[in-house]
C-alpha cells in the first residue's frame, strides 16, 4: 500500500469539485485504464500468438527429427542385418554350387570349407550336410552332431518348401546363443540335400553393439514373438522376454511412440525378411527431448521477460500521457476559472459604475444642501458663532467628501478612458508615488529600498494609471507591516520582454484560503480600519488595460510579493471593455 | 456676471442657483433644455453650467444650441456619471479643466466659472 501511493499518479483520485459546471472532460483512470488494456493487447498479443507458434513449430519438428533419425537408424541397421544373413546364405549357395554332393559328404573337405569359411567370413562355429530324409551325415565342428535326424522339426519342413532358412536364436546343446542357415540343393534327380551351417550370435552382437545410438538407446532383435534375440541394454539377455508388445507386420520401417512404466518411449523397428528376426530401437524420450527442453526454457523466459518490459512501458507510457492529458485539462479548467473571474471582475466593474451613479446625484443634493445651510449660518453671520451646528454641518460635508471619493474611485474602476501612452522611466514614477508616502514610512520607521537593474529601458505607457497601480500595491505593503518593517521595490527585465516591477513586504502575508478573492471588488480585510476593497480590484483593472498582468507570491507571517509586469510599448486601449466582455 | 445653471434634479440647482447668489454672483436655473432655451430668450448669460446628462437633450447638444443664440456664452460641464465617453466628449468640447465631477465644492466651481470668463 505503501508503494502504491508512492506510485500513485495524480489524476488517480481527481474529482475536480471547484470546476464547476465546467468539469472535467475525462474519466482519466477509465481512459488510462482502457490506454494501458488496448496497448498491452495490441502488443501482447501477436508476441504471445509468434512465441506459441514458434513453440509448436518447433517441438514438431524436433519430434520429427527424432523419428527421422530413428527411422534411418533402424532401416540402416536392418541392412547391415539383413547383408550379415544374405552373406552368409550366399557363402553356404557358393559352397553348395561350388562343390559336388561327393566332396561334400567327405569330411575332411568339409572341414577345410568350414575352415575357409571360419577365415572368409568368420561367425561360422559348425557345417553339417542333411539329405532329404532329414539325416544329418556329415557335420563338422566342434559338437557331435553327425547323424542327427531333422526331419521332424519345423525349420526342416519350412526350408523343404521354401529353399532357404534363417533359425531363430537358440541355445542347442552347448547352451550357447546361435543361429542356423541353411540352403537347399535339389539334385537332378529331384532329391536333394541341405547345406546347413551354425553361426555364432556373438558376431550378431557385435554387430549391433557397433551402432551409435543417441537419447541412451538400445538396439536388438526380436523375435516376433517377442523373445530377445541379441542382449538388450533395457531388457535383459537374449532369449529373454521382451517386456514391449511387438508391433504387427509391416514391410517398411516404422516409428511409434508408447510408455513403458509412465516412461515415454520412442520405438523404431522393421521386419528383416526372410528371417524371424525384427529389429527394434528404444529410445527414451525424455533423453531426446533434452536439448529442446532447454531451448524451450529460453523461449519461455524470453516470453516472460518481453511481456513484463512491454507492461512495464505501456504503464509508463499511459501514465505519462494521462498525465499530460490531466495537466492540459487542468490548465483548461484554470483557463476556464480567469475567463469567468474576468467576466465576474466585468460585471462588477459595471455595477459600480451603476452604483456610483445612482449614489451620486442624491450625494450632490445632499451636497448642496449642508453646503447652502453652512453658507446660510457663516454667510448670514446669524449663527456664525454656533460653533455646534458649523461642527454638525462641516461633518455632513466631510461625509460627503469621503462617499465622493468612494463613487469617484468606483467610477475609475469603470472608466476606460483614452490617454496619449508617454514614454517613461519605471523607476521615476515609482520615486514619485513614494513623494506621496515615503513621509508615513519614515514615520513608522519602514525601511524602503528601490532597486531598478540599469538594463531596465524605458517603456511607453500611461503615466496616470501607473501611479494609480504603485500607490496601491504601496499602500497595502505599507498597511500589511507593522512599524520597522521593510519594503523592497525593485524593477528588472523579465524573459519575455516584459519589465517586471516587484513590490515586496515583509508584512503579514496572505492566508492561502483568500488568495484567490483579493482581486474581487470590495473583497476586504480592512473594513475595519476604513477600506473599500477596492484597491486591488483597481490596479488589476489598471494593469490589464496597459496590457501588463500581476502576480502574487505570499507567505503568511513573512510577507507579500506583488510582481507587476509591463509590457514595453502599452497596446491600444481596448474600449469600454466591460461592455463586450458582459456581453 | 449672470450664470445659468441647467441640471434635471431641481433641488440640486435651486440650491446651487441660491449658494451661488449668497455669493453674490446672478444665477438662474432650468431644469430641461426647453426651459434653458426659453431663459436665454428674455436674458443674456455670461456661461452655462449643463449637466451632461439631461432627458431629451443632453449637454452637448444644448451646448450647441445655446452657443447658436448667444455665441459669446462660455459653458463649463458636470457630470454624475463618471463614464469614458461622457468624459472624453465633454472634456473635447470644453477641455478636461472645464469638465467638473459631482459633487461639487462651490468655491472650486466659483473658481472654475470665474476661469472659463477670463478666457
Amino acid at each position: 500500500m505503501k508503494l502504491w501511493s508512492m506510485l500513485r499518479p495524480e489524476f488517480w483520485d481527481h474529482e475536480d469539485v471547484a470546476a464547476g459546471p465546467y468539469k472535467h472532460l475525462f474519466n482519466f483512470r477509465r481512459m488510462w485504464k482502457s490506454a494501458v488494456f488496448l496497448t498491452a493487447v495490441v502488443a501482447l498479443a501477436p508476441l504471445v500468438f509468434m512465441t506459441v507458434v514458434d513453440y509448436n513449430v518447433n517441438q514438431q519438428a524436433i519430434e520429427s527429427d527424432i523419428s527421422y533419425q530413428t527411422a534411418r537408424l533402424v532401416s540402416n541397421t536392418r541392412r547391415s542385418v539383413s547383408f550379415f544373413l544374405s552373406e552368409r546364405k550366399s557363402a553356404l549357395n557358393f559352397i553348395d554350387k561350388d562343390n559336388t554332393d561327393a566332396a561334400l559328404s567327405d569330411p575332411l573337405r568339409l572341414t577345410a570349407l568350414l575352415d575357409n569359411l571360419k577365415k572368409g567370413f568368420g561367425g561360422f562355429t559348425d557345417l553339417g550336410v542333411i539329405d532329404h530324409k532329414g539325416l544329418q551325415h556329415s557335420y563338422v565342428g566342434p559338437y557331435n552332431l553327425a547323424g542327427i535326424n531333422y526331419s521332424d522339426q519345423e525349420w526342416f519342413k519350412d526350408l523343404v518348401s521354401s529353399g532357404a532358412h534363417v533359425s531363430e536364436v537358440f541355445l542347442g546343446f552347448r547352451q550357447q546363443p546361435h543361429l542356423v542357415v541353411a540352403v537347399k540343393h535339389v539334385l537332378p534327380d529331384g532329391n536333394f540335400y541341405i547345406l546347413r551351417a551354425s553361426i555364432d550370435t556373438q558376431k550378431f552382437n557385435d554387430l549391433l553393439a557397433e551402432v551409435e545410438i543417441s537419447g541412451q538407446g538400445d538396439i536388438f532383435l526380436v523375435t516376433r514373438e517377442g523373445v530377445l534375440q541379441t542382449p538388450s541394454r533395457f531388457f535383459g539377455n537374449a532369449l529373454d522376454r521382451l517386456p514391449l508388445e511387438v508391433p504387427a507386420f509391416a514391410e517398411k520401417t516404422r516409428v511409434m511412440e508408447t510408455d513403458l512404466q509412465a516412461e515415454p518411449l520412442v520405438i523404431g523397428y522393421a521386419f528383416i525378411q526372410e528371417t524371424p528376426f525384427v529389429l527394434m530401437a528404444v529410445k527414451k524420450k525424455a533423453a531426446l527431448m533434452k536439448p529442446w527442453n532447454e531451448t524451450r526454457k529460453k523461449l519461455i523466459i524470453f516470453l516472460a521477460i518481453s511481456i513484463t518490459v512491454i507492461l512495464l512501458v505501456v504503464l509508463g507510457v499511459a501514465t505519462f500521457l494521462v498525465n499530460q492529458i490531466f495537466a492540459d485539462d487542468h490548465k483548461r479548467v484554470m483557463a476556464l476559472h480567469q475567463v469567468e473571474y474576468a467576466n465576474k471582475m466585468a460585471s462588477l466593474g459595471r455595477l459600480s459604475a451603476g452604483i456610483a451613479h445612482e449614489i451620486n446625484n442624491p450625494l450632490a443634493i445632499i451636497n448642496e444642501k449642508a453646503g447652502l445651510i453652512k453658507d446660510l449660518f457663516t454667510l448670514g453671520r446669524q449663527f456664525a458663532e454656533d460653533s455646534k451646528l458649523l461642527g454638525l454641518v462641516d461633518a455632513i460635508l466631510y461625509s460627503v467628501e469621503r462617499c465622493g471619493a468612494i463613487t469617484r474611485r468606483l467610477l475609475n474602476f469603470a472608466r476606460h478612458m483614452d490617454v496619449r501612452p508617454r514614454v517613461l522611466d519605471v523607476g521615476k514614477v515609482v520615486q514619485e508615488v513614494l513623494g506621496f508616502l515615503g513621509k508615513e514610512a519614515e514615520f513608522r520607521s519602514i525601511d524602503v529600498s528601490v532597486q531598478a537593474d540599469p538594463d531596465v529601458p524605458q517603456i511607453e505607457s500611461d503615466p496616470g494609471r501607473l501611479q494609480e497601480i504603485f500607490l496601491n500595491l504601496i499602500n497595502n505593503a505599507l498597511a500589511a507591516m507593522a512599524d520597522g518593517g521593510r519594503l523592497a521595490i525593485t524593477a528588472r527585465r523579465s524573459d519575455d520582454g516584459f519589465i517586471c516591477v516587484t513590490v515586496a513586504d515583509t508584512g503579514c502575508g496572505i492566508p492561502e484560503a483568500i488568495m484567490h478573492r483579493i482581486f474581487e471588488p470590495f473583497f476586504s480585510t480592512k473594513t475595519a480600519s476604513g477600506g473599500t476593497g477596492l484597491g486591488l480590484s483597481i490596479t488589476y483593472g489598471l494593469i490589464q488595460e496597459i496590457g501588463g498582468n500581476i502576480r502574487v507570491k505570499s507567505e503568511v507571517g513573512k510577507g507579500t510579493e506583488f510582481s507587476v509586469f509591463l509590457p514595453l510599448k502599452m497596446p491600444p486601449l481596448r474600449k469600454v471593455k466591460n461592455e463586450s466582455a458582459a456581453g | 456676471m449672470r450664470v445659468l445653471l441647467v441640471d434635471d434634479e431641481l433641488e440640486l440647482v435651486t440650491t446651487l442657483a441660491e449658494r451661488l447668489e449668497l455669493r453674490g454672483i446672478a444665477a438662474e436655473w432650468a431644469t430641461s433644455a426647453e426651459e434653458a432655451l426659453r431663459r436665454v430668450e428674455t436674458n443674456t448669460f455670461d456661461i452655462a453650467v449643463l449637466d451632461v446628462k439631461i432627458p431629451k437633450v443632453d449637454g452637448l447638444e444644448l451646448k450647441k444650441r445655446l452657443q447658436e443664440k448667444c455665441p459669446g456664452m462660455k459653458f463649463i460641464f458636470v457630470t454624475g456619471h463618471g463614464s469614458a465617453r461622457d468624459f472624453e466628449t465633454g472634456a473635447s468640447e470644453v477641455g478636461a479643466d472645464y469638465y467638473l465631477v459631482k459633487p461639487l465644492n462651490i468655491e472650486n466651481l466659483i473658481a472654475k466659472i470665474k476661469e472659463a470668463l477670463q478666457r
